[in-house]
């Protein structure tokens, strides 16, 4: 070879040269847009974010539909034909599968028998952020437990960390199942795993979510760290249930069941 | 040399193989992609800009579109306050497609072009 230690120094440094100046055009282009990111202006803020579900207020059949079909619409959430595919933000379950625990031979007929409105508790000891590989799921400040859905690779570990059943895998393609889909939302694909969110992209444009929208005053929505906040309120003055409590994850969904708390 | 037109026939076509691409392109002149400005939103623009200047969007939107995806949903910052101080609110189909709402004929037209697919119309609409 016709190289002599000197001449393969000296390529060798031109071309560390030529390296670094091409990394850095790359590092100028990328940054040439002197832009920032910043929450909405409409935003509404919370230290924790919490929903009270009175359900004494829920009386018929409708007022239940009505406030999941205003999440479910708005959401693109799809309607399967097969219960083993089904895909659900919010949904009904009986009692005794709601809350197991306080479950007993003498729990009044028209409580065993009234449908209990479920979704996810936004557990502030969330299991199922805990599991997640790819933190596509995962704690925001607020409280909420997040879903992003592009980091979801569908592995379902987040399913089976998850106590109350709240998260649905696309075990199909669902956008045959939505019939009128909400252009101004996202749907989802399959493989990837969804639930609710509590509106977070609502809060952003300071809207409550939207179930408690529709729900004629029977669900509240506000900051739990709030002494004054409406479902801190709310809470100080009737008595409350959530979810497997025995279990610590802390839900962030408190039910009011059952007549008045008179004496 | 042995076997001397043998070797130049094996050299022949293998050329013919290595040179495929350049000489079936001889002569065809390239015809770049022509993506389409004109949608009713961008005809009422006065002053027709995109988010950031054209030179940035053409080479850098994907990683705009990836910052943005993170921005709103990892941080909670939905609002993106770009480069000459103009706020937008940060949304693939209520922002960008707004604008471009002609996907097939803006979009699509330089990707075909490149060859990409982007998956991200799995789940957003295109209006
Ligand atoms: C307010 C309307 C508007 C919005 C919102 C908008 N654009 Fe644009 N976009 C334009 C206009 C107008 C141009 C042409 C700019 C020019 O000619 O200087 C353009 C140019 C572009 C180009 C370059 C096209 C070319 O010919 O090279 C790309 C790529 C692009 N936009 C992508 C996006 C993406 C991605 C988003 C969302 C992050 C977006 N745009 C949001 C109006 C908009
Ligand atoms: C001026 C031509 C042009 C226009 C217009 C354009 N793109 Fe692109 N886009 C490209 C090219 C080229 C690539 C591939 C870049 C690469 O692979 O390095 C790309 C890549 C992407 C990617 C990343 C794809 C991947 O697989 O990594 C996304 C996302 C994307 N474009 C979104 C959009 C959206 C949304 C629009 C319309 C609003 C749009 N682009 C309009 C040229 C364009
Ligand atoms: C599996 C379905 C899915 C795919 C694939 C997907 N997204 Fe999304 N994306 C969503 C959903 C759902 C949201 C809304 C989350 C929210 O608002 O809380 C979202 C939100 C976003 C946002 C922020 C807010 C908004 O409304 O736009 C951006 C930006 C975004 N996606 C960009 C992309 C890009 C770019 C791609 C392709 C490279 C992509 N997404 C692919 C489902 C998807």
């Amino acid at each position: 070879m016709g190289m002599d230690r000197r001449e393969f120094l000296r390529l060798a440094g031109l071309t560390c040269i030529g390296i670094g100046v091409g990394g850095a055009q790359l590092f100028v282009r990328a940054r040439i847009a002197s832009s920032e990111f910043a929450p909405t202006d409409e935003r509404l803020n919370a230290e924790r974010w919490a929903m009270v579900i009175d359900l004494r207020k829920f009386r018929t059949e409708e007022d239940y539909q009505r406030v999941i079909d205003a999440c479910h619409r708005i959401h693109n959430v799809p309607k399967m034909p097969d219960p083993e595919d089904e895909i659900k933000w919010i949904w009904t379950e009986d009692f005794e599968h709601s809350f197991p625990g306080q479950m007993n031979p003498y729990v009044p007929p028209e409580i065993e028998e009234k449908p209990i409105l479920l979704l996810c508790n936004h557990c502030t000891n969330a299991p199922c952020t805990r599991v997640c590989p790819t933190k596509a799921t995962f704690k925001r400040p607020d409280g909420i437990t997040a879903q992003d859905y592009h980091r979801c690779i569908g592995c379902r570990f987040c399913m089976a960390g998850c106590p109350y059943g709240a998260r649905s895998f696309n075990w199909r393609d669902p956008k045959k199942f939505v019939k009128d889909p909400n252009p101004e939302y996202p749907m989802r694909g399959p493989g990837v795993v969804e639930k609710c969110t509590f509106c977070v992209e609502r809060l952003e444009k300071g809207k409550r979510p939207a179930c408690v929208e529709k729900s004629n005053g029977a669900m509240l929505f506000g900051d739990l760290n709030d002494p004054n906040s409406e479902v801190r309120r709310y809470l100080a003055e009737h008595f409350s249930i959530r979810r497997k409590p025995e279990l610590g994850t802390q839900p962030a969904v408190f039910y009011i069941i059952g007549g008045e708390d008179h004496v | 040399m042995y076997d001397g037109g043998k070797i130049i026939t094996g050299i022949v076509i293998f050329l013919l193989f290595a040179l495929f691409p350049i000489y079936s392109n001889f002569g065809k002149t390239y015809k770049p992609p022509k993506p389409d400005l004109n949608t009713p939103e961008i005809q009422k623009m006065e002053v027709k800009k995109c988010v950031e200047p054209k030179e940035y969007m053409r080479a850098e939107h994907m990683k705009l579109l990836v910052d943005w995806r993170d921005a709103a949903l990892r941080e909670g910052k939905r609002t993106y306050i770009n480069s000459r101080g103009e706020s937008y609110f940060i949304s693939l189909q209520n922002t960008c497609m707004r604008c471009h709402s002609d996907k097939k004929k803006f979009c699509d037209e330089c990707h075909k072009h490149a060859g990409v697919s982007p998956y991200c119309w799995d789940c957003h609409f295109a209006k």
